[in-house]
This record gives structure tokens, C-alpha cells and sequence, in this order.
């Protein structure tokens, strides 16, 4: 390890091995309007890690700082012991390597077959072998159980329904094998089922890919049903963190109004339920 | 390790900061160096968006590809409506040149009329016009699209820039394939010409085309070619940063396209009367 940098050095050894990411107080203003005003979050690695709020709270603008989409005016962000503020264009690219981002709508290119969408990545950073790509492309529908549906391969976005847009977004996040995948409000604008199955999708491709998931949400059923750690983000600043039973047990006024105004699941002070 | 739920920070919200009202001073001020600062704005936006495209267009990966889609969405998708309207504009132009100068007897000058005014003006001004009507307004949509869809937003994720995937490829083909179709547009608008001064008016042929070949020379096809090429950069920066910079859903989009329509038919026009002006002062006919 003779050759190794001392960047590399300190990267190494500021790494974590329970938090794959760390933020620390950060500050995010876009004109008049102050959206994160310190936010402090810990991302645990391999796990499930759910961030609920209301609407207009910061949870997509939190989620683009943690991949560099965005830079905060203030703070730190680590990513496995490296903070990624101050790196250049480059360094940035090369970070963005180990995320892979599901989009709330999907956010498949139109213009694009489901093989394409899905190999996009592949194209834009490897020399590879058109029949290599499709292989992992074919893959990934598999495991995914795209595999069965008809002429799948060459269907368009808008040959697809909501639910098999989301497991082909999931899909293309998932071709470069990345550590981290984020999840921008995965269940939103679809029906119980299909937001069972996106569950169940999350679930199984955090276990199965051994994926570190950060996952926005404010579908407080999904968040107790896969969420391994929750964290509340409220007027720009995380209120709480816990397991989904330590967050049950909460007496927190915000939490509790929140969780409890979804109908999903009930606080009840040290006890607490769930609804089937 | 179970550390139960952690409190990161008061409950009670945070207080907005109260904004001051500005003085009656600064309000005039405002009011009065606003709009010159919009219309600095709007230009300085543009002129950016141009500069990054360009800057990209010289970094790896280069995507030939996306280039040659460009270019057949422009130039390509575009064919059917030039040839209409070149053909339209060629033999109405005729018509009144025909008729104005049977007042004077010298109806055998309409081929070199309408030869020198398609070439330096009807055939890249309306090109311009029917393509940002079609591409033009088409770039914007696709963009906005794009951008409210979330695809611009994915590129980035994918380390891709999308100025240099999205806006460089379509302002050079715009760049390339205006001059190329206000050619087309020169061949068939002479071509109506043609028809209606021949076939229709019973100008004398020989005289149609001598005169015309003596009277145009290639000066006035390069004039109209890079003046085309101008408003190719125009029309595409305009549909491109309206596309490009969209917020909101699908009014937005469609306001959008509105916007680049209107601002890429503006800038042709206006640009024509400098660019005229301009490439004569530089460029003198041999006989001037």
C-alpha cells in the first residue's frame, strides 16, 4: 500500500463502516426561501434508510445534496469518510459513480426502448460489447421479474405501466452496481398493489444487491413496512431518527402528528400499533 | 446499538426572517432600471447557454450520432414544408415582379429580380421562420419535457452534462442545416419562378435565364448562406434555453414554446436587417 496517497490514506481511515454517509449542519437557500437549515443525517450502510416529511420540507433538495446534484451553502457531506463539498467537477462525476438515483415519475427517456434506457449508463461510460450490455440488461430484468412481460426489451416509456416504469428506472440505477441507491418518493401515484410490489421491489433489492437505500417518502404505511431507519425531516432540519419501533414510540409533537394524520399508523405514546 | 430516538433540533418552527420594506428611493430605482436589467438578463442567459454549448462541443465524448439526428430532425423533417413554401414563395414573387415591371416594359428582368431577392433575402428569412415554427418550437417542447419530466435531472445523475447531450448537438445542426435547406429553398423557389413567369406570364425564356444568370452571382448565395447560418444560432439558442430553463408542468411547456417561437422569429428578422447591412458593407457586389 505503498503508493496509496495520503488522501486516499485519511479517506480510508475517516471511513465508517456502520454510516456510509454523513451530513453534518447543512444550509441550503435558494433566494428568499431557506430550505434546509442544518441538517444533520447519518445513512446506514446496507440498510434501508427512510426520510418522511411533508410536501415543501426539503426531502428532494436534501436528496440531490447527498449526490452532489446540488452543494449546500453551509456543512459537510461525507460520503464513506470523503467530503464530497468541495470536489471539483471530476472528483464529482467519479463519486456520482457509486449512487444510483430512482426518480419519482421514473424519469425514462422517451425517446429511448426499455434496453437502451436500461444500458444508457453502460453506453455513456464503458467501451463494452453491444452483447455484453445486453446481457446485463437482460439480467437485471430478470431478477427484477421484467423478464416475463411481452416484448418488454423494445417497448418505449409510454408502452409501460406506472409500476413497470418504476422497476425499469430501478433498473438503470442498478446496471453500474452502485452502493447507494436513492429513491425520490417511489410510491407516489400508484395504487395499493403497486405500491406493495415497489415495496417489496426496495426490500429485495437492498438485501439481494446489498445496496445502502435512502428512500423520501411520506407513504407512511411503505416507510413501516421496508424503512430500517427513519429519519423526520421537518422545516429543514431532521426532528428525529430511530428504528420504525423506536419511531412508534415516539411521543415527538410533529412526528406524531404527522405519522398519525396518514392514517397508516398509530402512535400511542410507549405502546404503539400498526394497521395491517 | 440501539441509541432510541434522536432529537436533532427544536420543535418549535424556526422563525421567518421578517423582510424590510425597501424605501421609497430604492423603489423608484428599481422600478426604473428593471426593465433594462431583464432585457441584460435575457441576453447575458442566452449568450451563457451559447458560450457553454460551445465550450462543450470541444470535450470528450463527442456523440456523432446525436449530431446527425439533430440534423435530420432539422433539415431532413423540415424538407416537405421548405419545398412547399420556397416553391409558393418563389412563383408569388414572380407574379408581382412580372406585373411591376410590365409597367415598365422590362418584364425580361423577373428572373434576376426574384433570383437576387431569394437568395439574399426570401430563401434564409423564411427558411428561418418555417423552421422555428417547426424544429424551432419543437426543441423547446422536447426540452421542457425533458426538464419537467425529471430526464435532464437523470442525465446528470448518469455524470452526463446535459447542455453538452441536449443544447450543443441541436444548435450545430441548426448551425449547419439552415444554410443547406435555404439552398433547397433558392432551387425551388426559382423553379416557381420559373413556371409562373414562363408557363403563366409568357416571359421570353432566354431572356428569364440570361438575365438572371448575369444579374446574380455566388456573392449573393454566400450572403444568404451565412446570414442562414446566423439565424440556425438564433432560433436554437431561443428554442434551447426556453426548453432548457422550463419550471412547472406542461402550461409552462407549452409557454415555453410559445416564448421560443416568438423569440426565435424576432431575432431572425432583426438580425437580418444588421446582417444585411453588415455583410454589403464587407462584402460590395463587384459593380457597386
Amino acid at each position: 500500500m505503498d503508493k496509496t496517497s495520503n488522501k486516499d490514506k485519511d479517506a480510508h481511515a475517516a471511513r465508517d463502516e456502520r454510516w456510509q454517509i454523513r451530513v453534518r449542519g447543512i444550509h441550503k437557500t435558494f433566494g428568499p426561501q431557506h430550505v434546509l437549515r442544518g441538517v444533520d443525517l447519518d445513512v446506514e450502510r446496507g440498510k434501508i434508510n427512510i426520510i418522511i416529511g411533508g410536501s415543501g420540507q426539503g426531502k428532494s433538495v436534501l436528496m440531490k445534496h447527498l449526490m452532489g446534484l446540488l452543494k449546500p451553502d453551509q456543512g459537510e457531506i461525507r460520503v464513506d469518510g470523503e467530503d464530497i463539498v468541495p470536489l471539483d467537477d471530476v472528483a464529482m462525476r467519479t463519486m456520482r459513480r457509486k449512487f444510483g438515483m430512482v426518480f419519482q415519475y421514473a424519469a425514462l427517456f422517451d425517446s429511448m426502448n426499455v434496453v437502451e434506457n436500461i444500458a444508457f449508463p453502460l453506453v455513456e461510460r464503458y467501451r463494452m460489447s453491444h452483447d455484453e450490455m445486453l446481457e446485463r440488461v437482460r439480467d437485471l430484468l430478470r431478477r427484477l421479474d421484467l423478464a416475463d412481460v411481452a416484448g418488454i426489451e423494445q417497448k418505449f416509456p409510454a408502452e409501460l405501466s406506472g409500476g413497470q416504469r418504476k422497476r425499469v428506472g430501478l433498473a438503470r440505477a442498478l446496471i453500474d452496481r452502485p452502493e447507494i441507491l436513492l429513491y425520490d418518493e417511489p410510491t407516489t401515484g400508484l395504487d395499493p398493489i403497486a405500491t406493495q410490489n415497489v415495496d417489496q421491489m426496495i426490500r429485495k433489492t437492498a438485501d439481494e444487491f446489498g445496496v445502502t437505500s435512502v428512500v423520501i417518502s411520506h407513504d407512511m404505511a411503505s416507510t413501516f413496512r421496508i424503512g430500517d431507519r427513519i429519519s423526520m425531516l421537518y422545516e429543514g432540519k431532521i426532528l428525529v431518527t430511530g428504528t420504525p419501533d423506536e419511531i412508534l414510540r415516539s411521543d415527538h409533537a410533529q412526528l406524531k402528528t404527522f405519522v398519525e394524520t396518514s392514517g397508516a399508523v398509530k402512535l400511542t405514546g410507549g405502546a404503539s400499533e400498526a394497521s395491517p | 446499538m440501539s441509541e432510541g430516538v434522536q432529537a436533532r433540533g427544536p420543535t418549535a418552527a424556526a422563525t421567518p426572517a421578517t423582510a424590510s420594506t425597501p424605501s421609497m428611493g430604492r423603489r423608484v430605482v428599481g422600478a426604473v432600471f428593471a426593465p433594462p436589467l431583464a432585457v441584460l438578463r435575457y441576453f447575458g442567459e442566452h449568450t451563457l447557454l451559447l458560450a457553454n454549448a460551445v465550450a462543450w462541443l470541444f470535450r470528450r465524448p463527442f456523440r456523432p450520432r446525436l449530431f446527425f439526428e439533430q440534423m435530420e430532425f432539422v433539415g431532413v423533417g423540415s424538407l416537405v414544408i421548405i419545398l412547399l413554401v420556397g416553391f409558393s414563395s418563389g412563383a408569388v414573387a414572380s407574379l408581382q415582379a412580372v406585373d411591376a415591371l410590365a409597367i415598365f416594359r422590362q418584364e425580361r428582368f423577373a428572373g434576376a429580380t426574384v433570383g437576387i431577392s431569394l437568395a439574399q433575402e426570401l430563401a434564409p428569412v423564411f427558411t428561418a421562420l418555417m423552421i422555428t415554427g417547426r424544429a424551432g418550437s419543437g426543441m423547446a417542447t422536447e426540452l421542457g419535457s425533458m426538464r419537467i419530466t425529471e430526464q435532464i435531472d437523470a442525465l446528470t445523475t448518469f455524470a452526463v452534462n446535459p447542455i453538452q447531450y441536449l443544447v450543443t448537438p441541436r444548435i450545430v445542426a441548426s448551425v449547419i442545416m439552415l444554410p443547406v435547406m435555404t439552398m433547397v429553398f433558392n432551387a425551388v423557389g426559382m423553379a416557381g419562378a420559373y413556371v409562373v413567369a414562363i408557363y403563366y406570364r409568357g416571359v421570353d425564356v432566354g431572356q428569364f435565364v440570361e438575365h438572371y444568370r448575369f444579374w446574380t452571382d455566388p456573392r449573393d448565395y454566400a450572403i444568404g448562406a451565412v446570414k442562414s447560418a446566423f439565424f440556425g444560432l438564433a432560433l436554437s439558442v431561443a428554442a434551447c434555453y426556453q426548453g432548457f430553463n422550463v419550471r412547472g408542468g406542461a402550461k409552462e411547456v407549452g409557454l415555453a414554446t410559445t416564448k421560443s417561437v416568438v423569440g426565435g422569429s424576432v431575432s431572425v428578422v432583426v438580425l437580418d436587417y444588421f446582417l444585411s447591412d453588415v455583410l454589403r458593407m464587407f462584402w460590395p457586389k463587384l459593380a457597386e
